[in-house]
């Protein structure tokens, strides 16, 4: 039985998309992150000036559009496990190339962004914004990188075939982390260019 | 079981997509306008936020397939939006 016929009748309790080790990365993840949402909060309000003013220079235009690309990523990936599942996997592959695409355009506008504040001699030193903003994006950054590479991984799988109901799972997890790579965002993009 | 592009993103993950980038566009909007009295500002950055965590749990519920999960994961993944949302709110307001 896979996940999307379960009733609820039918569930256990502990049922899971994807694999039990991934959601225990993920969660440690998100629970991270919720720590340094609540620590950028708590430490802007002792300093709301340089916040606000630190804050007008970021480009809202770059963190919609590359809010935008993880979504159209993100369902380009859910496309994929679908196809998989469902539909022999068909279109897997180039979901996943897309999804990818769209991976490689947020990282394109992430260093143009970078190289714009940088020459603009805004730098992680720069002031108390400016620090969380380099650090929470730049390990945000990080983790699309490897977000990439686990894609790549799908994309081998989807090319070989998915069997078994394991390899279903793997394919599962590779997914639940990118998703997670989206919703990071989702949180910080607001946090970081919208909140004031 | 062979079936069209078309037929495969005709699914509720399509809608909850399309959603999602609506509200993306909304909150964009909504951040653009930095005028307003100090209250106006207040109420629209806890909008923002309440969008963002609502678009979160989407993410998680649809696209990460937990609203097929079993009962553990889905108060886990729950407690977390409702905790980290209300809990940044809260600071937000309070300090």
């Amino acid at each position: 039985m896979n996940n999307s016929e379960a009733t609820e009748r039918e569930r256990a309790p502990t049922d899971v998309p994807g694999e039990v080790g991934v959601w225990v990365f993920v969660l440690g993840d998100m629970l991270v992150f919720a720590l340094f949402f609540a620590v950028f909060i708590y430490y802007r309000s002792l300093d709301l000036e340089t916040f606000r003013t630190a804050q007008q220079t970021l480009n809202q235009n770059y963190g919609a559009l590359n809010t935008v690309f993880l979504l159209v990523s993100s369902w380009f990936v859910v496309l994929a496990v679908i196809d998989v599942r469902e539909h022999a996997g068909q279109y897997a592959q180039k979901l996943l190339v897309g999804a990818m695409l769209c991976g490689t355009a947020f990282s394109i506008v992430k260093i143009l962004e970078y190289g714009e504040k940088l020459r603009a001699g805004l730098g992680v030193m720069t002031n108390d914004f400016y620090m969380y903003y380099y650090i929470f994006t730049g390990l945000h950054f990080i983790h699309v990188l490897i977000g990439m590479a686990v894609l790549t991984y799908l994309w081998f799988l989807a090319r070989n075939g998915i069997s078994a109901d394991g390899d279903m799972k793997v394919f599962e997890s590779g997914a639940i982390f990118w998703h997670m790579v989206d919703l990071l965002w989702i949180v910080l993009f607001p946090l970081l260019y919208l909140l004031q | 079981m062979s079936t069209s592009f078309i037929g495969l993103a005709r699914n509720r993950v399509s809608v909850v997509w399309a959603m999602l980038v609506a509200a993306t566009c909304l909150s964009w909007w909504m951040g653009n306008d930095a005028s307003g009295s100090a209250r106006e500002i207040r109420i629209i950055s806890t909008a923002l936020l309440v969008i963002a965590f609502v678009k979160v749990r989407f993410v998680i519920s649809f696209f990460m397939e937990v609203r097929e999960a079993g009962f553990f994961l889905r108060a886990i993944v729950d407690a977390w939006v409702f905790l980290v949302c209300a809990g940044l709110i809260g600071l937000y307001w309070f300090t």
